[in-house]
């Protein structure tokens, strides 16, 4: 698989969904690599110089090259390492893809941050629109096993962080946003996401990362359950 | 066995412009309809019903949504010509990156530039040539941001120039004088047919400013 000595570094973060969907592109393409587990309230001198624009994480480390933002790593490893494709192939299918990873990270996650960050009202309002925006994802699933189709695939990995983050984040908040009754199809994805080895190989185990999101919480002053 | 290419657009808007570049450079024929945001049409509701917004490429019925992804998709299906992407990973990569970082850091502060005043106004400023510092830094003594070869992120910032009159009007300072290398590489840029084509003259936009402001309640 790798013709020469390749260096593969990902400075990282375990309970960051971020980092998690790197390593799972990595980890299904069978590229070895070592993870660096940054300290975010710490920055060490290498992810400083390495994303000196952003300073966060994840950043993807290729023989010494920096690449940094989640969504623009994920597409740099399925350019350059062709094996197990995560994007489709097809131009038109690729722009739906990127879309849909878009809306994730820009509408979704946001969103849905408000509802761990913020209380009564304004906390049922983020519920709401979170609920709304994951209403097109249900649409989505409708007759496939996975947003990628028959497979797991590039919208499927950014997605994660919805199925092992938000859905995870409903026990410690106390609030089910995505219950099954109104999205049957979102829960029949994530079982299908828990079949797949190299998912379950790359999620963080679920007791430690309810007591971290609980210690989060509790710093940051929020209420949890 | 012609394709059909449709471009919903608004006239001012500097993504707007991203798709109509891109269009440009590779000589494809497209049919240009400008739509009222403030009376947004059925076939723009139709085709971006995600989020409701220009641009919309409709490529033979189906809908691209996202003025980056457009470009991108653009270059994918219509190869030939000018290369708007590096084919390099590593250089597509350090592409995208500068375009998602215009895509999240530019626009934000451009707004108070124009149709904002006092406090606020003045972090807008001040937020908006830090990031045209940066953009700047990144450009160094480049033709482009690719290099030699205009593409992606000179396409993903091009747009925003025809409005720096209009910032530098109603916020009262000069873009010029904090990042001249900024203003050297956009005047580069537009002795490129695509461009001149694509960005209406800036006097055009400043004049349109106090209509846009009342028309959004900003008065």
């Amino acid at each position: 698989m790798v013709e020469r000595s390749e260096e593969v570094k990902l400075l990282g973060m375990w309970a960051s969904p971020f980092s998690r969907r790197v390593e799972i592109a990595l980890t299904l393409k069978g590229v070895p690599y070592e993870f660096s587990e940054q300290d975010i309230t710490n920055k060490s001198p290498l992810l400083l110089q390495s994303n000196p624009v952003h300073k966060m994480i994840p950043v993807l480390l290729h023989n010494g090259k920096p690449i940094s933002e989640s969504l623009v790593i994920l597409e740099y490893i399925d350019d350059t390492w062709q094996n197990n494709p995560i994007l489709p192939q097809d131009p038109y299918d690729r722009a739906i893809a990127r879309f849909w990873a878009r809306f994730l990270d820009e509408q979704v996650y946001v969103t849905a941050m408000k509802v761990v960050g913020k209380v009564g009202e304004e906390k049922d309002a983020a519920v709401e629109a979170t609920r709304d925006l994951l209403k097109l994802l249900e649409k989505e699933l409708v007759g496939k096993d996975f947003l990628g189709g028959e497979s797991l695939g590039f919208v499927d990995i950014v997605a994660t962080l919805v199925a092992f983050w938000l859905m995870r984040t409903e026990e410690v908040v106390g609030v089910k946003v995505v219950p099954v009754e109104m999205f049957p199809e979102i829960h029949r994805w994530v079982k299908n996401l828990l079949d797949v080895d190299v998912i379950k190989k790359c999620i963080p185990p679920e007791d430690e990362h309810l007591d971290y999101i609980r210690a989060r919480m509790e710093s940051l002053k929020l209420k949890s359950v | 066995m012609a394709d059909e290419v449709i471009l919903l657009d608004y006239w001012p808007s500097a993504f707007g412009m991203r798709t109509r570049i891109a269009l440009e450079e590779k000589n494809i024929k497209f049919e240009h309809r400008e739509q009222d945001l403030f009376n947004k049409s059925q076939i723009l509701l139709e085709m971006n019903p995600v989020h409701k917004k220009i641009p919309v490429l409709i490529h033979n019925g189906k809908p691209v949504c996202e003025s980056l992804i457009q470009v991108e998709y653009i270059d994918e299906t219509w190869p030939g010509g000018n290369s708007l992407l590096p084919s390099d990973p590593y250089q597509r990569a350090q592409a995208k990156f500068w375009g998602d970082f215009i895509d999240k850091k530019v626009s934000g502060p451009t707004w108070v530039l124009w149709g904002g005043k006092g406090e606020e106004q003045e972090a807008g400023k001040k937020e908006f040539i830090e990031v045209l510092k940066t953009l700047e830094t990144e450009l160094g003594d480049k033709a482009y941001f690719g290099g030699e070869t205009f593409g992606y992120v000179d396409i993903a910032l091009i747009g925003f120039y025809c409005w720096f009159d209009a910032y530098e009007k109603f916020a009262n300072f000069s873009i010029e004088a904090e990042c001249p290398k900024v203003i050297a590489w956009a005047k580069r840029c537009l002795k490129r047919e695509s461009v001149a084509k694509s960005l209406p003259d800036p006097d055009k936009i400043t004049k349109y400013v106090p209509e846009l402001k009342k028309r959004l309640g900003m008065e």
